[in-house]
């Protein structure tokens, strides 16, 4: 377990109560899906992990020891994507390296790798305003793989851009954690998304946010994408969760 | 775009000669007068002197303003304490008609440079001050969260996200705040002592010159208009 | 409420710098307070009060009048926003104050100068931004009314009109600040009336205690004028972020 987290609770300043007394555990270099309606508290969970929210009882745990803010071995992916701006794609890229003061040839040969590994070599020097959003979220997703951290928190990425471009991200995304052997943990609201991606899923019910149960997908990951979607287990899967999560709609 | 501006033009200065022909008053020149007027202060140079003296205080309060507004701004963006004192003042500033403290300052100062660069900072700071202040307080929350994942100081935090967004803003500051230091120009050459444009108003005015006079107005508005308008379009090359 | 006390502070340093006499032009703000209670009450300010509420009213009024249907008129007919709209930009920034001369010459010395600069320094702006707020109105919302079946007065009435009010009262409230700072640069450039003419007064004789007391009126002023309309800003503005 590379992560884990204990008796987490968070109320906010409103009185909302987001999430009571979560205790889960993540497998290293396997995927978890943190998976529900909205109100369950997923992002919330998933921002007090990245240590970008101060939680108000229990423990977060990488490698066994606890940790309190953003670490060198979380990196974040944002559902806005949160790109600068005035940067272009291969300062967007480095800019994680650009704050830990990597020196500017070497951030650069770095990212340009992972330009190139998310499949926007030639884009380099174009600015955000000048992409899609797919092609936004991949810079965002590169920016996290130069850091190299071994855990990568994703928050809905997909969530802003259309299904089409979204169903080939999922493939994408597939191919490069395994080739990188990252630990992700992932927020989504699709089950169809949890399901495919997912080696573990999390699911939380809402209001106050809880884990209501642990599922994982009987998923052959080595056939092909569409093969996956008629795959038997697959949607005994999404069944599965479907019946679960309809109470709470 | 051209033929709909050409039309405009023509439409403007049309009603304006028609305007002046009807025999309402003997002080409200046709177009044609007004420009004939202005061709010839240019060809004397009573045009050019005017601008010289006129651009002095303007510029140089301009450009106090914008090193001082701006950094005040910024500070006011960065500390709530700064922001606590200040930010009631510079509110009550900009609704404020200044025009009422101008004359104060013929006795402070006398009615030399002094008090007209003094005019121009008092209309052009509230504004630098308040856009460069709300640039600073507009950073979108998501990109500090973004830094803050990758572990970025608060150094590091203001140099490479919070400045770089309130540029934008800045530049925008900076623009209104020389629209305003023309109107606060204009105001002290009229209301303190005669001198550049507002001399050439005042003056052609008490000798009935009046397409001389209004055409010495046309130019100020048409100044003020296309540096405006320059700055605009360089507000917009430099950030899309 | 932060904001009262932060301004408690610079009226308890503005005494301080008073009683200090740090400078000759800056009498102690219990000074100008008292000053303010003993002119208030008298006939001159009560006469310059009226006069300059006059002013300030009947020119608001007309750049209302003016303004407002003009702005409509640009935003909903291409030519005629597009002949005018240069103009409207270039005067919405323009020194104004540079035309009073000659509207001295033209019209006259008098309370109708003043009237007139009022106007002009307000009218600009509403347009501007009544025709920003009518050509943002939500076109879904026009083509749900049409699809309906609403005719033009019903289309103005019931959306249009509502839709861009937000844009509408933020262009008034803004007018209304020129429009004070044009009843007090006409009146002084003017010299003879209202609150310009006791500026003048005030100050040529050095009576500075009067002097601010009549700033921090006029300020006064316009800083309610100001919060009232953004008091009705913010009761629309709630139906303003999902348009």
């Amino acid at each position: 377990m590379i992560v884990e987290v204990k008796n987490i609770s968070k109320t906010y300043d409103n009185g909302i109560e987001a999430l009571r007394d979560v205790n889960l555990s993540f497998p290293k270099g396997q995927l978890s899906t943190l998976l529900g309606p909205s109100g369950c508290g997923k992002t919330t969970l998933l921002k007090i992990i990245a240590g970008l929210i101060p939680r108000n009882a229990g423990e977060v745990l990488v490698n066994g020891k606890p940790v309190d803010g953003p670490g060198a071995e979380r990196a974040f992916v944002f559902q806005d994507f949160a790109l600068l701006p005035w940067a272009d794609v291969l300062r967007n890229v480095g800019f994680g390296l650009e704050l830990r003061g990597t020196p500017r040839p070497e951030r650069e040969e770095v990212a340009r790798k992972y330009i190139a590994e998310v499949g926007l070599k030639g884009f380099e020097h174009r600015y955000p305003a000048q992409l899609s959003g797919g092609m936004r979220q991949r810079v965002g997703l590169a920016r996290a793989l130069t850091v190299n951290a071994d855990i990568i928190l994703m928050d809905e990425p997909f969530s802003s851009v259309d299904e089409q471009t979204r169903r080939k991200f999922q493939e994408d995304l597939l191919d490069l954690l395994r080739h990188h052997q990252k630990t992700v943990i992932f927020v989504t609201h699709s089950i169809e998304e949890a399901a495919y991606l997912s080696d573990q899923i999390a699911l939380l019910s809402p209001r106050p946010g809880r884990v209501a149960k642990i599922v994982r997908p009987n998923v052959d990951h080595s056939r092909s994408p569409d093969e996956i979607r008629r795959d038997r287990g697959y949607l005994d899967t999404v069944d599965e969760i479907w019946g679960m999560l309809r109470q709470y709609v | 775009m051209r033929r709909w501006q050409l039309a405009s033009f023509a439409l403007f200065f049309g009603l304006w000669e028609l305007a002046g022909r009807w025999p309402v008053s003997p002080a409200f020149p046709p177009f044609s007068s007004t420009f004939l007027a202005l061709i010839e202060m240019v060809r004397d140079g009573s045009l050019g002197k005017a601008y010289l003296i006129t651009a002095q205080p303007l510029l140089l309060g301009v450009a106090l303003c914008a090193v001082a507004g701006i950094a005040f701004g910024i500070g006011m963006g960065l500390s709530r304490t700064i922001e606590w004192l200040s930010l009631p003042v510079f509110i009550i500033l900009q609704a404020a008609p200044m025009a009422a403290i101008i004359p104060l300052l013929t006795y402070m100062y006398g009615i030399g440079l002094t008090s007209k660069v003094l005019a121009v900072i008092m209309l052009a700071a509230p504004v630098i001050v308040m856009n460069s202040y709300k640039g600073i307080r507009n950073t979108p929350p998501s990109l500090l969260q973004m830094c803050r994942s990758f572990q970025g100081t608060r150094v590091q935090e203001v140099l490479k996200i919070v400045l770089p967004h309130a540029a934008a803003l800045i530049f925008t500051g900076l623009r209104l705040g020389l629209a305003m230091g023309f109107i606060g120009i204009v105001i002290a050459e009229l209301l303190i002592t005669p001198t550049g444009i507002g001399d050439l108003i005042s003056y052609h005015g008490s000798v009935a010159d009046y397409p001389k006079m209004f055409a010495s107005i046309a130019s100020i508005v048409a100044v003020a208009a296309i540096s405006l308008h320059l700055l605009q379009r360089l507000e917009r090359r430099l950030f899309p | 409420m932060k904001m009262l006390l932060s301004l408690a502070v610079w009226a308890a340093l503005w005494e301080i710098a008073g009683r200090l006499k740090l400078s000759t032009i800056v009498p102690p703000f219990s000074a100008v307070i008292e000053a303010m209670f003993e002119i208030a009450p008298t006939e001159k300010f009560g006469k310059a009060a009226i006069i300059t509420l006059r002013s300030f009213g009947l020119g608001m009024l007309l750049a209302l009048v003016i303004g407002i249907p003009l702005g409509i008129a640009m935003a909903r007919v291409k030519g005629i926003g597009r002949l005018l709209g240069m103009w409207v930009n270039i005067f919405v920034s323009a020194p104004i104050s540079a035309l009073v001369p000659i509207l001295m010459a033209v019209v006259g010395i008098g309370e109708t100068t003043v009237v007139v600069t009022v106007f002009l320094f307000a009218v600009f702006v509403i347009t501007l931004d009544t025709q920003v707020g009518i050509t943002h109105a939500d076109r879904s919302l026009v083509e749900m009314a049409r699809s309906f079946g609403a005719n033009r007065r019903q289309l103005y009435a019931k959306v249009l009109l509502l839709s861009a009010l937000p844009e509408i009262l933020a262009g008034v409230r803004l007018g209304a600040i020129r429009g004070v700072k044009g009843v007090v640069i006409g009146q002084l450039l003017v010299a003879i009336i209202g609150v310009g003419e006791l500026f003048e007064v005030y100050s040529n004789n050095f009576l500075m205690e009067e002097f601010w007391a009549l700033v921090l009126m006029v300020f006064l002023f316009a800083f309610v004028i100001s919060e009232a309309i953004a008091y009705l800003e913010r009761r629309v503005e709630y139906y303003a972020a999902s348009r």
